[in-house]
């Protein structure tokens, strides 16, 4: 903290040429940022017509809320619920899972533990589509399409590679003297796991959650390929259902976009550092 | 003494076949969910591309190379794949760029840019699905936010056509990528830029460098290793590249968008031809790896000279 604090005070010459020009650019990618933003926001605010009469950048008048509890009527909050669960029970299986695997091939000595982590870390660059076609045919197989349960599988597994890449580096930095002593206490890996690295491990399980949580949130072709049915899809579907049923009408389109971005929004601002950190632990190993 | 060595060996045996145990137990849901949602869906994806098949009926027929000779002479494949690699060269030059200068800007700005790096980072938090609608409403002819500008200053009315016209709507996208994926890379680099130990910082100072050749001589160049990854990151990603373009452009018009993801999936899951789908999957999946490789490959040599 000190160091950061010596950082600032140095900070460059506010005056120099090439400064200046470094705020302009800043501030033009601010407002290149912002514009979309400001037009989602705005025109939700709209009547279907108003928005070509009234000009996209113009405040609404009136503001009409109408969008917005139509949209919530017209079962906004089912498709919001249906990716909060997914979400939560994929979210928890995988740290779960993760913390599990990260455990011995961070701190235990076996045969193969090298080759079984430059596997593990190599399905990374597994493109997902190209397990798309097995995984509907496996899933359909399993009589499981077209249901929640379809989706949990992929999120857990698609977000196994790198989440256990990060806790191999995280675990690795917790002093093994800690897991000796219990050792010696008669503590077996087990009760070891579940009482030292895992409480231990907290700050790096919270950033993946974060991070994987936004992904997981976000996704859409596993969800467009394995879920049918209205009532069962996620929110990144939900935009594509409002727009087949109101195919003109762009300001409900944009007051779904609006809703659905919300909470992200939140848990960034409420999270940011956390996130960061989390790409750090990502970072040190390049 | 023997008998001693003897105990001694088989305690260190009962302790490696504890640990052996202990390990697999740990593995073993990771192990499993590999299998199933890694190694047999690839597996699987080249057996199915020997096939003829709709993927719904039981019969499907076994056609051989057949598929792998359709793909070798496809043009609208191989025009998707260059299409493909357009956008990697674009994002690798645009977003990385970007994302360093940003995350630079913050590092030597200080804690009051702070607001900078929220409103940045905002296009991140948007799903892709999102953004595509977003930005086909804020494109759009009629009602778009360029062509609302450019009828403001004309002081008549103006449309311009970004995602309708062929060799504009490519580059349409590419932007939109970048407006998309740049707050990652910033976000990337600006954790790169805090895992450099600050005693670095100190010495450098101690030794009389301003804050800016600190940033230019040291900082930069101990990125290395994170740039060399945001660029492999960005490589594969441009070249699996399929949400956006999917709920945007659908590939059109005309295919000038079509990219080897939404080929594949226009051929399964709308005309639901799974073998010849499942084929294009496969070559997409022989490409990037082959591609990613040779960048580092490439990479690495560099490093060495």
């Amino acid at each position: 903290m000190r160091d950061k604090k010596a950082k600032q005070a140095k900070g460059p010459k506010k005056t120099s040429v090439a400064w200046t020009i470094a705020i302009i650019l800043a501030l033009f990618w601010m407002i290149l940022t912002l514009v979309p933003f400001v037009f989602m926001i705005l025109n939700s605010f709209r009547k279907q017509f108003d928005m070509l009469q009234q000009g996209v950048f113009h405040l609404p008048d009136p503001w009409y809320f109408k969008n917005y509890t139509d949209v919530i009527s017209n079962g906004f909050f089912g498709y919001f619920l249906r990716s909060i669960i997914v979400v939560a029970v994929s979210l928890v299986l995988m740290l779960i899972i993760s913390a599990f695997a990260a455990y011995p091939l961070s701190r235990m000595n076996f045969k193969f533990r090298e080759l079984i982590y430059a596997g593990v870390v190599a399905m990374m660059s597994v493109p997902m589509h190209v397990t798309l076609i097995p995984i509907f045919k496996l899933t359909t197989d399993l009589g499981m399409y077209d249901s929640l349960k379809a989706l949990i599988g992929p999120y857990v597994a698609f977000a196994l590679p790198m989440s256990i890449f990060v806790l191999v580096a995280f675990m690795k930095t917790i002093p093994r003297e800690l897991e000796e002593a219990a050792e010696i206490d008669g503590c077996n890996r087990f009760r070891n796991f579940f009482t030292i690295i895992l409480p231990l491990s907290k700050p790096g399980l919270a950033t993946l959650a974060i991070y994987n949580g936004v992904a997981m949130w976000n996704e859409f072709a596993f969800a467009n390929t394995l879920i049918q049915s209205p009532s069962k899809k996620t929110l990144p579907l939900a935009l594509g259902q409002f727009k087949g049923e109101h195919a003109l009408d762009i300001p409900i389109i944009l007051s779904v976009l609006t809703l659905s971005v919300l909470p992200m929004i939140i848990l960034f601002i409420v999270f940011q550092d956390k996130l960061v950190k989390g790409m750090m632990a990502g970072a040190v190993k390049g | 003494m023997a008998t001693k060595n003897d105990n001694f060996s088989s305690l260190a045996n009962i302790r490696k076949k504890r640990i052996r145990l202990a390990a697999t137990v740990f593995l073993l849901p990771t192990f499993l969910l590999i299998a199933v949602y890694f190694i047999y869906p690839v597996i699987d994806t080249f057996v199915i591309s020997t096939y003829k098949w709709n993927g719904i009926s039981a019969d499907r027929t076994f056609v051989g190379i057949q598929n792998w000779v359709t793909l070798l002479h496809d043009k609208l494949f191989w025009s998707a794949f260059g299409r493909n690699v357009i956008i990697m060269v674009f994002s690798i030059i645009l977003q990385i760029p970007l994302g360093l200068f940003l995350a630079t800007f913050l590092e030597q700005g200080g804690k009051k840019y702070n607001f900078l790096k929220v409103i940045w980072f905002l296009p991140y938090l948007m799903s892709s699905v999102a953004i595509a609608f977003l930005f086909t409403y804020a494109l759009a002819t009629n009602g778009g936010i360029f062509s609302s500008l450019a009828s403001l200053f004309a002081g008549k009315k103006v449309t311009v056509d970004l995602l309708g016209r062929s060799p504009h709507a490519l580059f349409t996208v590419i932007g939109v990528m970048a407006w998309q994926y740049t707050p990652f890379y910033m976000v990337y680099f600006l954790a790169g830029y805090g895992n450099i130990d600050p005693a670095v910082y100190e010495a450098a100072i101690l030794d009389g460098a301003t804050r800016r050749q600190y940033t230019r001589y040291i900082a930069i160049p101990l990125l290395g290793p994170i740039f060399k990854t945001a660029c492999t990151m960005s490589l594969i990603g441009s070249l699996k590249y399929f949400d956006l373009i999917w709920n945007m452009t659908q590939g059109g018009p005309v295919n000038s968008t079509e990219l080897m993801a939404t080929y594949m999936y226009k051929l399964s899951f709308q005309q639901f031809n799974m073998g010849y789908g499942s084929c294009v999957a496969a070559g997409m999946f022989i490409l990037i790896t082959v591609i990613a490789l040779l960048f580092q490959k490439v990479f690495v040599v560099k490093e060495d000279y």
